[in-house]
């Protein structure tokens, strides 16, 4: 039986043999692994891209204090973006939970429709969630839109909630459970966190802070959009850093969500001003990645 | 010419579930229609979806079409001919069409005189114009949201589309579509079937059904429901239908398997519990003999065995125990406040931008329950309704809003009556949907739907063909079936208050209730609406009324009658009631009718005011012989004016007297 980090070192290795660059996690929070620079921004633009990276992924108001048993604040997705998606795409993926030790013959395996949208994002595919007994063990998504943009060239997005596919593999019916080594539990690893985590987040968290916070990333996103266009040498330009506080706005708007601080009148708004900020980065983005090939 | 199969399969990443029947349809008719325009016949042998193909077989398609002769027009014979010689407009048109002046004949039409050539026409092979016509078909095919794969500008299909099967007896009909060629080889099963199947028509399903894919879905239902019955035993699964048709889409193979629940978690309400595995988990629950939840539930697999060594019913169980785990968290987390801790929060829940919050609402509809008279407890129910919105429960199971409002009120103390008419307020969800069980619950489902119809049509939100984002028909149904079937006095056109677009809207569903729910006749409904609709219980005894005399020998000859009274009503421009003279009447049918009008009129009017209905229609049905002897004798339009004067008076008395139960006018009859 692989244990938990066994199991991460199978997945990267079978994608690389297929092409795919391993990246390593990005390090500003994000609640999903498509918001990384490498999912969000790659897709777009005619570039083909393969990459595959592990991203702790963080959503505050799924936290559980620790208790549930497959529900987590905290979570490691990985997530392969093969760009544009090749015809066998679905045979891959399944090729690679044979590679991780999933016999396909003893199990159910369904596609069920699941069309992702990211209205934060201004992101949307066509796609399914993926069950295995029954158990949602990843998220397949062909995109066609981000940041607002149609995309050239259709990217296939494969998501596995690391959790979750290695609690049914190693047949624990909690995630805290799993053997991340062979002498070491995933609760040694990351109880306390999931416990402090969710006390700071449904109980201490200060919400004019975060307010705060989240205006002032915001004021300095938009600075920076708004200067690109009087600015000389494009490709000098940060489009990356002006994304890094697109990133910091959703985190603390899902905090300050997971705090029960944004009605729900008031969260389409708020949604409406991270998607601004994030359409108008991935639009420079195309715009720089444009310069950059007439440079060159 | 020789007529042989033809197969065409569609395969594709898996369909979401809902929309293959209605695809296979649409291919379905769409190739029958090409078919018969290209006059290539065929009958449809087998028109089926799985999740992985949209397949057809069509017997008896022609191998070319039949050849034709077309009737080819040419220029006018004037032009064509001049000194009884071809023109050169003449010459050209037979060179055109390949053939000598001298074969050139005339035609007479309408506007005159014009040559013409009959022109054989070769028929086409039907491997040309299938492999023009079929692509066209694909993606003619509506889904409610397609894709494009291919890259920008692409072709837009459900999902990706993998290969294509068009084979007409043993030959591949050769196209392309989407960068996939078309040929003779499906794929079976994806785990267990082969990647690669040579197919025809005579030996598709059999070959796929040994690659793991039964192709027929009244073959994968009758599967589940047998091997459903199988796995209970003597318990009993709850066969939902809607499930039932998720999971013949969902599956190429499906085999049903009985997983276990924690009884621990049997404690959660059970329509927590049903809708966790109904709608989250796609299982179907289980019943004890007594009507509780059985510890156990089935999962449909897609896949053939039966899980000897437990794994798939492991897993399920385990599945299953987490998500009852997160209810259950819910459900703690919940009770951490009160719904009435909660009101002032619905401030912040936005019903609609113009119509405000739900505590805007709520406050709006506890005026609705005060203006139809509703006593305490429903105005408590009222203020409590939509606290719920504001929980985790109905956040995480929206199906379940109302329900979720019900079961906390219960388990707060709230008295019995305020949490049941919470619980039950948005009934009725459908026409087959009962409506709440108790007064108060009626009270409060009244007011909700009842505002809402108010407040959309007040800022101008009608519904228009089918979009209506606010479910305002399924409310104002509501609104009907709740006052009908508990019996309710209010007055539509109060309820109405005083918008005729609400008011004509409530008529249709009015309407539409008593025909298609209830099963009146159309005319009959008619009739009976166009003599009053505002108090529904009286429509409805006035209907059962109508129904119930309908068929009495009298009845439609009389409201034959009464239409011809109409018609020379109408034709006479009277309107209103005039005074009938007695000294103008003459003596045998007209003074019969007179006499006999008199009579009934008294006994007709007691038996409507105490409501006896069906008395007062037979009394009024036993006007027939009078009216008839009256027609047969008498000549309305006299030619002394005051005589034909009075007996216009006369009929008209009758008709308004006895056209305030019905309008016997609109009964459809066959004379």
């Amino acid at each position: 039986m692989d244990t938990f980090q066994e199991t991460i070192f199978k997945l990267k290795r079978y994608w690389s043999d297929r092409g795919c660059i391993i990246q390593e996690p990005y390090d500003v929070e994000v609640g999903a692994g498509t918001m990384c620079p490498e999912t969000f921004l790659r897709v777009l633009g005619a570039q083909p891209y393969r990459v595959a990276y592990i991203q702790p992924s963080r959503r505050p108001a799924d936290g559980r204090y620790g208790d549930n048993p497959n529900r987590l604040y905290k979570h490691q997705q990985l997530q392969v973006i093969l760009k544009p998606s090749p015809n066998d795409v679905l045979d891959l993926y399944l090729g690679s939970l044979e590679a991780i030790g999933i016999d396909l013959k003893l199990h159910d395996l369904k596609f069920e429709e699941d069309n992702w949208q990211s209205p934060t994002l201004g992101a949307w595919g066509i796609g399914w969630q993926v069950m295995m007994d029954g158990l949602e063990i990843t998220q397949f998504t062909y995109f066609q839109q981000c940041g607002g943009i149609d995309l050239d060239l259709v990217p296939a997005e494969i998501t596995y909630g690391i959790e979750r596919l290695v609690a049914f593999l190693q047949g624990k019916s909690s995630v805290y459970e799993i053997d991340w080594t062979p002498q070491v539990k995933y609760a040694d690893v990351r109880h306390a966190e999931e416990l402090q985590h969710s006390v700071y987040n449904f109980e201490m968290a200060d919400i004019g802070a975060l307010w705060q916070l989240f205006e002032i990333h915001e004021k300095e996103c938009q600075r920076l959009i708004d200067a690109y266009k009087s600015y000389a040498e494009k490709k000098r330009f940060p489009v990356l850093a002006a994304y890094d506080q697109v990133l910091k706005c959703s985190n603390i708007f899902n905090l300050l969500d997971a705090r029960g601080a944004i009605s729900v009148t008031e969260r389409v708004g708020v949604i409406g001003r991270v998607r601004k900020l994030a359409v108008g980065v991935a639009h420079l983005w195309v715009d720089q990645s444009a310069v950059e090939e007439i440079v060159q | 010419m020789s007529a042989l199969p033809l197969l065409i399969e569609i395969g594709s990443e898996e369909i979401p579930d809902g929309m293959i029947a209605s695809a296979v349809v649409q291919f379905r008719e769409m190739t029958e229609k090409m078919l018969a325009e290209q006059n290539l016949g065929g009958q449809i042998r087998l028109a089926d979806g799985t999740p992985r193909r949209i397949a057809l077989i069509v017997d008896g398609v022609l191998d070319r079409q039949p050849d034709r002769v077309d009737l080819v027009m040419g220029p006018p014979v004037s032009a064509a001919f001049k000194d009884g010689k071809p023109t050169g407009a003449a010459l050209g048109f037979a060179k055109k069409n390949g053939v000598d002046a001298a074969d050139l004949r005339t035609e007479k039409t309408e506007k005159g005189e014009y040559v013409a050539v009959l022109k054989k026409v070769a028929g086409e092979t039907a491997a040309a114009i299938l492999a023009a016509q079929i692509p066209l078909i694909i993606l003619k095919i509506s889904f409610p949201k397609t894709m494009y794969w291919t890259g920008k500008n692409g072709p837009r299909f459900i999902r990706p589309i993998r290969w294509l099967v068009a084979v007409h007896g043993d030959q591949v009909i050769d196209f392309e579509l989407a960068g996939v060629r078309s040929g003779n080889v499906t794929q079976g099963h994806r785990r267990f079937g082969a990647g690669a199947l040579s197919v025809s028509a005579s030996d598709y399903e059999q070959k796929l059904g040994s690659n793991g894919v039964i192709v027929s879905s009244s073959g994968r239902r009758q599967r589940i429901l047998d091997g459903i019955a199988a796995e209970v035993g003597t318990l009993s699964a709850n066969i939902d239908a809607a499930l039932l048709e998720t999971l013949v889409y969902l599956t190429e193979y499906p085999t049903p398997v009985l997983g276990w629940i924690d009884k621990d978690y049997l404690s959660l309400p059970k329509e927590v519990l049903v809708t966790v595995m109904r709608y989250h988990q796609k299982y179907f629950s289980v019943s004890l003999r007594d009507g509780k939840l059985a510890p156990v539930f089935i999962a449909v697999m897609n896949m053939p065995g039966n899980d000897p060594d437990q794994r798939v019913r492991t897993g399920n169980s385990s599945v299953l125990r987490a998500r009852f785990n997160d209810a259950r968290f819910f459900w703690e987390f919940d009770q951490r406040k009160t719904l009435a801790d909660r009101v002032s929060d619905l401030g912040s829940v936005t019903f609609q931008e113009k119509l405000g919050s739900y505590l805007d609402k709520t406050n709006r509809m506890l005026a609705i329950v005060k203006e139809l008279g509703g006593n305490e407890a429903a105005a408590r129910a009222t203020t409590l309704c939509k606290c719920d919105l504001t929980t985790e429960m109905v956040k995480e199971f929206t199906e379940l809003q109302g329900v979720v409002g019900g079961l906390y009120a219960r388990a707060q103390g709230e008295p019995e009556a305020v949490a049941q008419a919470i619980y039950d307020h948005y009934k009725p969800a459908s026409m087959e949907d009962s409506i709440p069980s108790t007064a108060e619950g009626r009270m409060v489902a009244l007011a909700d739907k009842i505002d809402t119809l108010r407040g959309c049509f007040g800022i101008g939100l009608i519904p228009t063909g089918s979009k209506d984002p606010f479910a305002l028909r399924r409310a104002a149904q509501g609104v009907v079936k709740i006052l009908v079937e508990a019996k309710l006095p209010y007055s539509l056109s109060a309820i109405a208050a005083g918008n005729s677009a609400l008011g004509d809207f409530f008529l249709d569903r009015v309407r539409y209730y008593f025909k298609e729910v209830r099963g009146f006749a159309y005319d009959e409904v008619n009739a009976v609406l166009a003599a009053g609709s505002d108090d529904l219980n009286d429509v409805e005894q006035r209907l059962i009324a109508i129904r119930d005399v309908r068929p009495t020998a009298d009845f439609e000859p009389l409201a034959a009658s009464f239409k011809r009274i109409q018609n020379i009503l109408r034709q006479a421009n009277v309107a209103g009631v005039h005074e009938v003279k007695p000294a103008l009447l003459e003596a045998g049918p007209e003074a019969d009718l007179n006499k006999a009008f008199d009579t009934l009129r008294v006994d007709v009017a007691a038996k409507r005011q105490s409501k006896d209905y069906l008395a007062a229609l037979a009394a009024i049905a036993s006007l027939r012989p009078a009216v008839d002897r009256f027609f047969d004798k008498v000549l309305v339009n006299a030619k002394e004016e005051d005589v034909r004067q009075n007996r216009l008076a006369l009929l008209s008395s009758l008709l308004t007297e006895f056209s305030s139960i019905a309008d016997f006018s609109e009964i459809v009859t066959g004379s």
